[in-house]
């Protein structure tokens, strides 16, 4: 279950971005923006070594003490970027991995429907309901 | 494509459809075709994600030029590109010999020179295609009695 969840255009701003609203969401908002420069080298042909160059699924980019970040690139460089409780030890890899997959193909619905204009912020209610049932429920 | 006829015929509606809403008194077709051009290039932005969805990242331009030869063509023409050309310096020639959108036509000259209402969809359709993946391009398209030939001109920033 994710604590927060962006969607990045290729240019660096955010498209999308949500986050579990009771605590201090700035806080969220910032450590995705410090991810994107470890997503940018984690993409640059010369970190040859570390990562598998054709996959998508980025992996973790880096853990805090509290949280962990994930992130998954696009072919058209469209960023996902997701944030998870450390303490959350049972969630594996495939969850994560399917996870993005489910964001990617919502991602693609979104932008196969000809009254979005690509670059917009996105505000369909049917990718808000499928990033709703990846988040934490906070009663 | 479940059916190509439909999108044949959907495509030759458009473009008619285009020329005839515009206004009487416009004679140059510059602005039809550029709308078809559009048209096709919001739709090759869509197409591109999906068919990206599932296949490795791209190693450089060449690999994306080769993509779209083979699996983008093959999806929404039913066939691959006949032959790619380039000069290594950002110019890549796509020759398709035998293109869907016009084998309903006859090969006579009044017709050729029409046939450029007929390529603007599908010269937006790479144009877009490639936008979304980091290209920016120019692409045009001639066509000859034998074959249609798109030129896609890559725009180094």
């Amino acid at each position: 279950m994710a604590v927060c969840v962006a969607v990045i255009a290729k240019e660096n701003y955010p498209l999308y971005i949500r986050s579990v609203p009771t605590e201090n969401e700035l806080k969220f908002h910032y450590m995705v923006h410090t991810s994107l420069d470890v997503v940018d080298e984690k993409i640059s042909a010369l970190g040859k070594a570390l990562v598998d160059q054709r996959e998508l699924y980025l992996g973790l980019l880096y853990p805090t003490e509290d949280h962990k970040v994930y992130g998954y690139v696009t072919n058209s460089k469209v960023k996902f970027v997701m944030v998870v409780d450390a303490s959350n030890t049972a969630l594996r890899d495939n969850e994560i991995r399917s996870m993005f997959r489910k964001l990617h193909n919502s991602y693609t619905d979104v932008m196969c429907n000809p009254f979005y204009n690509p670059g917009d912020r996105i505000q369909s209610r049917a990718f808000d309901s499928m990033v709703t049932s990846m988040m934490i429920q906070v009663c | 494509m479940a059916d190509e006829a439909l999108f044949l015929l959907l495509h030759n509606e458009m473009v008619s459809g285009v020329y005839k809403s515009a206004e009487q008194g416009e004679v140059e077709n510059g602005r039809c075709i550029t709308k078809l051009e559009n048209m096709g290039f919001r739709v090759g932005q869509g197409l591109i994600e999906r068919f990206t969805k599932d296949t490795a990242r791209f190693k450089d331009e060449l690999d994306i030029m080769k993509f779209i030869c083979k699996d983008f063509w093959t999806t929404v023409f039913k066939k691959q590109i006949d032959n790619l050309r380039t000069n290594h310096q950002g110019i890549y020639v796509l020759q398709d010999n035998k293109f869907r959108l016009l084998t309903q036509m006859s090969a006579g000259k009044q017709y050729l020179e029409h046939a450029s209402k007929y390529l603007a969809f599908t010269c937006g359709l790479i144009r877009g295609g490639l936008s979304n993946l980091g290209i920016k391009s120019i692409v045009t398209a001639e066509v000859s009695s034998m074959a249609c030939k798109f030129q896609v001109m890559i725009q180094k920033l």
